[in-house]
Parts: structure tokens; C-alpha cells; sequence
């Protein structure tokens, strides 16, 4: 049996539910595709969430949710994980368990402190705006040190794990930026990361599973104006 | 392996301390355990966790590995064989550590948050989150346990270390609001469980008392009072 035939017949039925504007998503994405996982991309209209995603993940009500034969996972980084388990070959983590736990630690600091400290300056204003700032750089020079030396986090010659964790950067962290007013990733402060996200975004696979920048550009407007009409209601 | 090649960094009271110490017991392993002292940080905490300066910190072999659920998995992950702690199965992991967010990120924070409530109102709706997050819990352990004793079916697993860690609190909050927050109408396996975990060898020695931790409250309190703002 052919290695290409052998790979398919293990996938199963594999279906991600999604939006294609959520970086959460678009990792899960990469990571299928590193694997060579064929799956079916179900659209998710956030504002009108489909019975399927409500049946598939009742606690949060979120995508990502990747649904393997049936059965459904949840939260991206799970996601990532189980996906990783399922399909050995092309490895996202890495062998040695030390690494994998740093793997693993780096993934939960920078969602928790990078991630969610860029949506803060995204969405605050004024004195917390400023504050929020101040405090994802300081996540952000822990992240420079790591990439330091290195191409990619998990090495020189292949993205792994925590690179597509990172991933949010180049594009997503960009359009907050322009949109929100504030500035992270600064070449100067952080050249490292800077270098490691051109070169993140130029593989092919990366690039294919990207939303169109204008479509980012629009989603963040609109999610800006929503919620700020959505306060004024309340007023 | 030497006692001394793998050193324990935490507090008796801390729910996250206590995750590595059963994972250690379950695989038997022998370890050091070094108490940090509320209200300072020792050099080898803020050395071995640069990053947030917390606990628990592994040492093993001379290098740390923080954060509670990422120290069980390399346990679990090092000492193999030994009994296995993540279920075998893709699945069952996906699901065992969704759960485990699922308390670190939301159920566990409403929990904390109870005894800073400003008021009477934000502290019974935060009751009734940590209430409704028990409701979906008894739901997680009927999947999970397969009609057995533990979320890790026979053996107690990654599931039960993440939850049961956080009993003792749990107890001592109950005792605290005068409120029953896990009961026999409307989660009748999890109390269950809860007896069954707190008993359990691996478990026993490292869960603590009700009445410690509602002392505790009160010494934290005064000692969180004193803290700049």
C-alpha cells in the first residue's frame, strides 16, 4: 500500500469548524496541513452560531473545534496537541521531554501574556492603552530571547509547535496594530522576532491558509465599532 | 534515581504544588521538597522561574520546568513506565486536558475570586458560576470515568490531579460561606469521587486540611492587606 493511500485511509473523517478570520483557527489549519491531513473547512458565522458548533462545544461556544470521525476537540492548543498524537509523522513537538515542556510553557506565557496583552492594547484606551502596551512589551522581550539564534522556535530547519503559536504575529498582530494604534512588533526593540516572522510568512503552507489582509483589516474595524456601539447602548 | 537529583519548589496550601507531588507519588518517585515561605521569594524560585516567579518549579537533573499541568505531563512523560497519568487514547487526552483549562482558565478564577467579592451580590454570582461549572464537571466525570471510580477510569489520571487539587479550597470555602457548593442532588458522582481521591494513597498525604487552609484564609488575608496596592 502506497504511503499517500496508507495516510488516508488513517485520516478518518476529519472536518474543522471555523471562521476564517480567527488566528486560533488558522493554526489548527497549518498544523493539518503540515500533516498532510486532508479535511473538510466548515465556516462558522460567529453572529449566528451553527447547531453544530453549539452540539460540538456547549461549554465555550467557540471555534476552533476540529471534529475527527465523529467526535469533537476543542481549544486550539488541545487542538494542536491531539493533533500531533494522531498523526505521528512530521512531528510538531519535540522529542525530548524537556523540550516539549518548554514547548509547552512558552505556548501557555505567550498566549496568556503576548497574545492576550496585544488584544488589551488593541481594545483599551487612554492611561490603559498606554499601560497595556508597557506590558506586552515586556512579553514580548521574553519571546526575543527565545528566538534568538535560531530561525525558527523550533529550530533552524522546520516550524514546529510553538512557531505556529507564534504565528498570529506577522499577519494578525499587524492588523491590530494599523487598526488599533499602538505599536509591538518593532524591528528595532525586537529584531529577532522580527526576522523569524518574515520568514515565518513566507512558507508556502503558511501563506495559503492566510485571510486576505483587507478582509483582517475590515473584521477588526467592525469589531471595534460593534463594541463600541454596543456601550453606547448601555449608556 | 537519587532524591536529590529531583528537588520540588512550592507551599503545602497551593493547589498547584500539590499537582506534581501526586504525579510523583503515582510514579514513586522520590523528591525534595523545598517550602517557600509566604511573603518572600527565595533565590533559587526567582532563579529557576525567571519568567513569573511562581511555584511549583521542578528541578530535575538541575533544570526547572514551571507551570503545574506542563510539570505532570513531563512526569508523566519521564518516568514511563510507571503508571500512566495522561489516558493512552487521543481522544481521551484531547479531552482530559480540555477540562484542565477549562478549571485553570475559568472555574478555578471564579472559585479565587469569591473571598475578594465586593459585595454580597458579586460573591453569590460568583457562587452560582462555581456552582454551575460543578454541574458541567459531573457531566465531564460520567464521560470520563466510563462508569469507573475516577475521571482516569480505575486509576486516578491527569483529570483528577488537575480537579482534586482543588478540593481542599473548595472545602474550605464551603466551610467559610456556611454553603454546600458540591452535593448529593445535583452532583452526586463528583462527592463521590471527591471522597474517593482525598483517600487516595497518592493523595492522602499531600491534601490538606480543611481547617489549615480556612486558618490560612485568614493569615493570607492579613498578609495580602499589607501589599502595596
Amino acid at each position: 500500500m502506497g504511503e499517500v493511500q496508507a495516510l488516508q485511509n488513517t485520516m478518518g473523517e476529519v472536518k474543522v469548524i471555523g471562521s476564517s478570520k480567527s488566528l486560533f483557527c488558522t493554526r489548527v489549519e497549518w498544523a493539518l496541513k503540515l500533516k498532510g491531513v486532508e479535511y473538510e473547512y466548515l465556516e462558522e458565522d460567529l453572529l449566528n452560531k451553527s447547531t453544530l458548533l453549539l452540539q460540538h462545544n456547549p461549554v465555550h461556544k467557540k471555534v476552533p473545534v476540529l471534529v475527527h470521525n465523529n467526535k469533537p476537540v476543542a481549544e486550539s492548543l488541545v487542538i494542536l496537541e491531539y493533533i500531533d498524537e494522531t498523526w505521528k509523522h512530521n512531528s510538531l513537538l519535540p522529542e525530548d521531554p524537556h523540550e516539549r515542556a518548554m514547548a509547552r510553557f512558552w505556548a501557555k506565557f505567550a498566549d496568556e501574556k503576548c497574545l492576550m496583552g496585544a488584544f488589551m492594547a488593541f481594545w483599551k484606551e487612554g492611561e490603559e492603552k498606554e499601560k497595556a502596551i508597557e506590558s506586552a512589551l515586556e512579553s514580548f522581550t521574553f519571546l526575543e530571547k527565545q528566538i534568538q539564534g535560531k530561525k525558527f522556535f523550533s529550530g533552524d530547519d522546520n516550524i514546529g509547535y510553538f512557531d505556529l503559536v507564534m504565528g498570529w504575529i506577522p499577519l494578525w498582530l499587524n492588523v491590530m496594530e494599523e487598526v488599533g494604534g499602538m505599536k509591538l512588533d518593532d524591528p528595532q526593540k525586537f529584531p529577532s522576532l522580527h526576522e523569524w516572522a518574515q520568514n515565518f510568512n513566507e512558507i508556502p503552507l503558511i501563506k495559503d491558509c492566510l485571510p486576505p489582509r483587507d478582509a483582517l483589516v475590515n473584521y477588526f474595524n467592525f469589531t471595534v465599532n460593534y463594541n463600541r456601539s454596543m456601550a453606547e447602548a448601555k449608556q | 534515581m537519587a532524591k536529590s537529583d529531583v528537588k520540588l519548589i512550592g507551599a503545602w496550601a497551593s493547589p498547584f504544588v500539590m499537582r506534581p507531588r501526586i504525579a510523583l507519588n503515582i510514579k514513586s518517585v522520590e523528591y525534595e521538597f523545598l517550602e517557600e515561605i509566604l511573603g518572600s521569594k527565595s533565590q533559587l524560585l526567582l532563579e529557576s522561574n525567571p519568567v513569573h516567579k511562581k511555584i511549583p518549579v521542578l528541578i530535575h537533573g538541575g533544570k526547572p520546568i514551571c507551570e503545574s499541568l506542563v510539570i505532570v505531563e513531563y512526569i508523566d512523560e519521564v518516568w514511563s513506565p510507571g503508571p500512566a497519568i495522561l489516558p493512552s487514547d487521543p481522544h481521551d487526552r484531547a479531552l482530559a486536558r480540555f477540562w484542565a483549562a477549562y478549571l485553570d482558565e475559568k472555574w478555578f478564577p471564579a472559585m479565587r475570586n469569591i473571598v475578594t467579592a465586593k459585595d454580597e451580590e458579586a460573591r453569590k454570582a460568583l457562587m452560582d458560576q462555581v456552582g454551575e461549572g460543578l454541574v458541567l464537571l459531573e457531566g465531564a466525570f460520567s464521560k470520563c470515568s466510563k462508569g469507573k471510580g475516577f475521571f482516569g477510569g480505575d486509576q486516578i489520571g491527569y483529570l483528577d490531579i488537575a480537579f482534586g487539587s482543588f478540593l481542599g479550597w473548595l472545602r474550605a470555602l464551603e466551610k467559610m460561606n456556611g454553603v454546600k457548593l458540591m452535593d448529593e442532588t445535583k452532583t452526586p458522582g463528583l462527592l463521590k469521587w471527591a471522597d474517593s481521591f482525598s483517600s487516595h494513597p497518592a493523595v492522602k498525604d499531600v491534601f490538606p486540611e480543611t481547617e489549615k487552609l480556612v486558618e490560612f484564609a485568614k493569615v493570607l488575608a492579613k498578609f495580602k492587606a499589607t501589599l502595596p496596592k
